[in-house]
């Protein structure tokens, strides 16, 4: 198992500096002169010399590869271009918004998911097997954006004025302030350091930060909010999950040692939940587990429509205001995320399926 | 008299005379199209598909305007104004406008018709890039093995380790935005996913007596990497190549959606879509219709490319999983 895990981690590590190497001919790719970007158009040429000069930019381009990534192997991100703030500091605010939309998003998918493809796949060709798999089809075709539109627009708007009415935009109502935990309890911090990040992370969490500061309001005001991302965002790995949860229980159910719990007498119900759903649940896991991969790319569309301030909004507008900083950051930050992903969906097999032995 | 059982053609196991068979029938393309056929959900995916490949063809016909024409001065109309069917109400002396006006004074119904031939054109394009590229590739790194084959797909990882929107968001950025641009940076995007079909593929094949015959008969490696060995791709590559241009159609849409992709006054359903989503509450139907036409294509797509893996993968059949 250890030789497993320690194998899985070093292959990880050639797409790591893969994904290192991408990141950075991108960012250096993006058209335009860097000390113009970075300077203004009005820099002088002995000002961007000397900018050239500190930031190594004429320097031959393997040299700047290694610069660049001793920086990032050190966490250092540099500052971004347009808030002239540490793009760490940028990140510690950003995350925890996408993290908690794209989690809520994926248990919605998993708890709604699941339970539909097992009715489908029990009931196959009934008419809840086929309404259930046409919905999925559907979620899986629709694009995401448009689905949050609609529902804005039918819970935001249609709904206006009656208890389901639900807000379009933003993570917290104007007037409403979620108070940082560490102010609540007041502990004081050092600008900059480590823990300031780590500090500033968690009290971004918004859920998480009212619930251990029993800011309840906020608490309300923050879950309204993200009901309608969260559906939008959910829809596609739902899809996803119940067609597959239907095929993978078919499969299953069609095997011996089913036939063989039914002829023991076995309650329908036990066989259904103990003998066929924890073997056909393996591949379920696979899926989901990429598709909280996916979140990511999700995520830039959802709170583009839903003006939410998160990971993937950021990277969108920093793309198109060439911020080269963060641009190379959220990236590389996105896709560790996504290789992280996979490795622990791999990894999760042999806790899951004793009969796989990762020697 | 020598009977047999045809399993597929006469599923009820009556035996058929030999004489009466019509040898034709048996073909591998014959059968896998009659159990294509017995799918329902590819047989609802290719009639919506077909279907759509009309409205494209027939785009002039069917549009009652030009998509791109302003008709400011030419009707009696005001921007972003609702649909107006005259059988649904509508005054008859008002101009019809089935899913009524722009924000540009164009008709709504005209774009979205001429939009699909913009999609399907996408979707097409796109795949069929990442497929000649991506098979290439695979083809390379399963025939040729070894450093070759680490090289080559240890890329392909590099490639997939990026959300594959986000990795088009980004060559867009560096290639400028655009359709041709948004085009590119989809099918890059895709290449990894073909290259790996093909290379499991030609792994599979590789070493199998016919093809050590006809390396040891002399066949050059191109021929017996391209006549022996990919044509047992296809059926996988086809099933994948069809999600795929759903896959690439939604995609090219988020991009148009974010500005990136088609510009305007190009008809396309994502960019029609973007350039009004502020308007939703005011407008609602030109962000519905443009997202109705792509969540049709995009569901052809997929019912088709179901059908497809249910009808060409037997292991699938067998096992009852078909829809």
């Amino acid at each position: 198992m250890t030789n497993y895990l320690l194998r899985r981690i070093l292959l990880a590590i050639p797409v790591l500096l893969g994904i290192l190497i991408v990141t950075f001919t991108l960012a250096r790719m993006i058209p335009g002169d860097p000390c113009k970007a970075i300077l203004g158009e009005k820099a002088t040429k002995v000002v961007c010399d000397r900018f050239m000069e500190e930031k190594g930019f004429n320097k031959p381009i393997y040299i700047q590869l290694g610069i660049y990534m001793n920086e990032m192997i050190h966490g250092d991100f540099g500052d971004s271009i347009r808030y002239s703030r540490p793009v760490t500091l940028i990140l510690m605010e950003r995350l925890p918004m996408t993290i908690e939309l794209g989690i809520f998003a994926i248990i919605l998918a998993t708890i709604i998911g699941i339970p539909l493809g097992i009715i489908s796949a029990i009931k196959r060709n009934s008419i809840i097997d086929v309404i259930t798999m046409v919905i999925a089809n559907v979620g899986v075709s629709m694009p995401v954006y448009w689905l949050g539109l609609m529902l804005a627009y039918i819970f935001a708007l249609q709904l206006k004025g009656t208890p389901l009415w639900l807000p379009p935009s933003g993570r917290l109502t104007s007037g409403l302030t979620s108070i940082p935990f560490y102010q609540v309890y007041g502990w004081a911090i050092s600008k900059g350091s480590a823990t300031s990040y780590i500090y500033e992370f968690i009290s971004n969490l918004y859920i998480f930060n009212a619930i251990i500061t029993g800011q309840w309001m906020v608490l309300g005001d923050t879950i309204k909010h993200l009901i309608l991302p969260v559906v939008a965002l959910s829809t596609i790995p739902m899809s996803i999950t119940a067609r597959m949860t239907r095929s993978s229980m078919l499969e299953v159910l069609g095997q011996d040692y089913v036939r063989t719990a039914r002829a023991k007498g076995l309650f329908e119900s036990v066989v259904i939940l103990k003998h066929a759903l924890r073997n056909a649940l393996l591949p379920v896991v696979t899926i989901i587990g990429l598709e909280l991969g996916n979140i990511f790319a999700g995520a830039v569309l959802t709170e583009t429509i839903f003006g939410l301030a998160g990971v993937g909004r950021m990277l969108f507008e920093a793309i198109t205001a060439r911020d080269y900083p963060i641009v190379q950051a959220f990236t590389l930050v996105i896709a560790i995320g996504y290789v992280m992903m996979n490795l622990i969906v791999d990894v999760s097999y042999a806790f899951i399926d004793p009969r796989i032995k990762l020697e | 008299m020598t009977v047999i059982s045809q399993p597929l053609s006469n599923p009820s196991n009556k035996p058929i005379e030999r004489s009466k068979i019509d040898y034709r029938e048996n073909s591998l393309w014959r059968l896998t199209l009659r159990r294509i056929l017995r799918q329902r959900s590819a047989v609802i995916g290719l009639s919506i598909l077909a279907f759509l490949i009309l409205v494209a063809i027939f785009a002039p016909l069917i549009a009652p305007y030009d998509p791109e024409e302003v008709l400011i001065g030419k009707e009696d109309i005001t921007k972003r104004q609702a649909p107006c069917i005259h059988i649904f109400g509508c005054p008859p002396d008002k101009p019809q406008h089935i899913m009524g006006i722009d924000g540009n004074v164009r008709d709504e119904f005209s774009r979205v018709i001429f939009g699909t031939r913009v999609s399907l054109f996408i979707g097409l394009t796109t795949i069929g890039f990442a497929i000649i590229i991506g098979s290439s590739l695979g083809a390379i790194a399963g025939y040729a093995g070894g450093w070759i084959d680490n090289v080559i797909m240890r890329i392909m990882d590099v490639v997939l380790a990026f959300p594959s929107l986000l990795l088009a968001i980004a060559i867009v950025s560096v290639l400028g935005a655009g359709l041709q641009n948004a085009l590119l940076a989809i099918a890059i995007v895709n290449i990894p996913r073909y290259a790996r079909v093909v290379r499991a593929s030609v792994l599979c094949v590789k070493e199998l007596d016919y093809v050590s015959a006809s390396r040891s008969l002399g066949a050059s490696p191109a021929n017996i990497l391209f006549v022996r060995i990919l044509p047992n791709s296809l059926p996988p590559l086809i099933v994948r190549a069809t999600l795929g241009i759903a896959e690439a159609i939604l995609e090219a849409a988020a991009l148009s959606f974010l500005g990136l992709g088609a510009q305007p006054p190009t008809p396309e359903w994502g960019s029609m879509l973007g350039g009004e989503r502020n308007q939703v509450f005011t407008a609602p139907h030109l962000v519905f219709y443009p997202g109705i036409a792509i969540m049709i294509t995009v569901l052809a797509f997929n019912l088709f490319g179901d059908g497809l893996r249910d009808a060409i993968d037997p292991r699938l059949a067998q096992q009852g999983t078909e829809g």
